[in-house]
């Protein structure tokens, strides 16, 4: 087409076709899809103007199911930086029987439908089921409390973590190891010096990915939380509450705070990172 | 330089390996044998006796029916953005990948809110598609629009990667040899990408079938008519009627075993023909 080429290089020459349908159908999807309906969550909360933005989401209700919500996929993520090492390193490393059935095991929290995960987690772990039983003498309740929560969130987010690690793991060069072992560093040393920094931007890229979908997480966690305003109710719950009382500005502003907070942290992860591995190079 | 091979775990290794053995069958395993073992607890009769429920019918029939609208769409749309980005040189690449990735940060709840944002009654376009009688949330077309979101990078971001790494020598060539765009795809990029292209969809389609959170925000919960199965598993499972609850929810999970198996053996056999991110 005439004016594409009086442009200065919006595109490179190809001898390719399709390069005008496939970009039409592209954008046209994207934004019908994606773009519109973000724009329409960005745009709406502000319809009665900022101050009443900033009533919604500072309202003690709201604040406490963030807090939730942010607190409890931060600390699930932490559990599962290391366990998921753990993880990833045995499945690795180690030669044993079922290993490459444990090795797809781990993928199952992606497969497994959240309402089928939510009802089984909460059916384990009330007071009456196998695990919620073992821990009921003990005066300790775990379904329909926050630590259900966290619970939900841990069973979520494993496979992000071993399956960010995993690969960095395999391709770790023995040598270098053998190298450090040779030279006479103690295990430990061999682990925290020479093992810990190859795999550190992978765990920081898992972390990061577990930390934002248990952040919006919903079906696996509600049926365990039991959803107690104040106590045990997470953030996502909370815009379906604003929209049973047809909210939508309240239901849209809250579902923006989340977006904010999650850019927010996630951005304060990578920056860590960065500074990190700055310090590690000087 | 040589990457490290397993070996027999001896010593300290076993309380590492115990360590995640545990974890696993604790976080995975145990949840999935609950499904199965609930799901029986009043026996095989109890069991089918749960597939009789017209409104679990109509729920799977209705998961079904959005799976097999939302799965080709999105494949469409992988396609089109796989050819677009990993052909062609143009302006603007770098956002076009950033906003494909973009649904998969957005919480379920949040990717059905904004469709009653657009199309509820107090949506942007509501009065005008009540003007008009047209409904779509509450209906099978909200549904749709919810699932296509959720599961909308499933298949492109298998295919991209892919795509790019074989580059366009083999295009180019075609079109060297008088082939057209139609010969192009069908015969040479096509037999290129089949097997990502049948994993990207697997995904989606597990994932259409079993979506949660963003389909409960726009169905409206009428049984028999705007119940997807696992929706109607909530509603069964909020009855007390574990065992139907269940039994529902083992059909959902045998989905995703079958789901994971059939990923599993595309890893193993085609991982050459796959790409390096899709193992994820």
């Amino acid at each position: 087409m005439a004016f594409s080429l009086s442009l200065p290089r919006l595109r490179e020459p190809s001898v390719l076709p399709g390069f005008w349908p496939a970009l039409g159908f592209t954008v046209s999807y994207l934004s019908l899809i994606v773009l519109i309906p973000l724009a329409a969550l960005i745009a709406r909360p502000w319809e009665h103007g900022g101050a009443e933005f900033l009533h919604t989401v500072t309202d003690p209700r709201v604040l406490a199911s963030l807090r939730l919500s942010f607190g409890a996929a931060f600390l699930a993520s932490a559990i599962n930086l290391v366990m998921g090492l753990i993880t990833a390193w045995a499945l690795v490393r180690y030669d044993f029987p079922g290993r490459r059935l444990l090795d797809a095991a781990v993928d199952v929290p992606f497969a497994l439908p959240t309402a089928v995960a939510g009802i089984a987690l909460a059916t384990l772990y009330a007071p009456n089921g196998w695990i919620g039983s073992l821990f009921a003498p003990l005066g300790v309740k775990i379904a329909y409390t926050p630590l259900g929560v966290l619970i939900a969130l841990v069973a979520v987010g494993l496979p992000f973590i071993v399956r960010s690690v995993q690969p960095v793991l395999q391709d770790l060069d023995a040598e270098v190891e053998e190298a450090a072992r040779t030279l006479g560093a103690r295990r430990w040393q061999t682990i925290r010096q020479v093992i810990l920094p190859a795999v550190a931007p992978a765990l920081v890229t898992g972390f990061s990915l577990a930390f934002a979908r248990a952040v919006g997480e919903y079906g696996s966690v509600i049926f365990i939380a039991g959803n107690m305003p104040m106590k045990s109710e997470i953030a996502p719950l909370l815009i379906i509450i604003e929209l049973s009382q047809f909210n939508y500005a309240g239901a849209a502003s809250v579902g923006l705070a989340m977006l904010i907070l999650s850019f927010i942290a996630l951005l304060a992860i990578n920056i860590g990172q960065l500074l990190f591995l700055r310090r590690g190079k000087r | 330089m040589r990457a490290s091979t397993p070996e027999k775990p001896k010593g300290a290794a076993w309380l590492v390996l115990g360590a995640a053995v545990l974890w696993l069958a604790l976080t995975i395993l145990l949840p999935l044998i609950t499904v199965f073992v609930e799901a029986f607890r009043q026996g095989a009769a109890a069991y089918f006796a749960a597939f009789q429920d017209p409104d679990a019918l109509a729920a799977i029939k209705l998961s079904l029916q959005v799976a097999a609208a939302a799965v080709p769409l999105n494949a469409a749309f992988g396609l089109s953005a796989a050819w677009l980005i990993s052909k062609f040189e143009f302006v603007g690449k770098g956002l076009l990948l950033t906003l494909i990735d973009l649904p998969f940060s957005l919480s379920p709840v949040i990717s059905g809110l904004v469709w009653v944002l657009l199309f509820g009654a107090s949506g942007w376009f509501g009065p005008l598609l009540d003007k008009l009688g047209i409904q779509i949330i509450f209906s099978y077309t909200g549904i749709l629009l919810a699932t296509i979101l959720v599961t909308f990078p499933f298949v492109a971001r298998e295919l991209i990667p892919l795509m790019q790494a074989q580059g366009a020598d083999e295009e180019t060539a075609a079109v060297t040899l008088g082939a057209g765009g139609g010969d192009i795809f069908w015969r040479v990029t096509l037999p290129n990408i089949a097997w990502a292209l049948l994993y990207g969809v697997l995904l989606c389609n597990a994932r259409a079938l079993g979506e949660f959170g963003a389909v409960s925000v726009v169905s409206g919960h009428i049984r028999g008519l705007t119940d997807t199965m696992p929706l109607h598993v909530e509603v069964l499972y909020n009855d007390y009627n574990f065992v139907a609850a269940f039994a529902v929810a083992s059909l959902l999970a045998g989905l995703a075993l079958v789901t994971l198996a059939a990923k599993t053996l595309l890893e193993w056999r085609f991982s050459g023909e796959l790409a390096r991110s899709a193992r994820h």
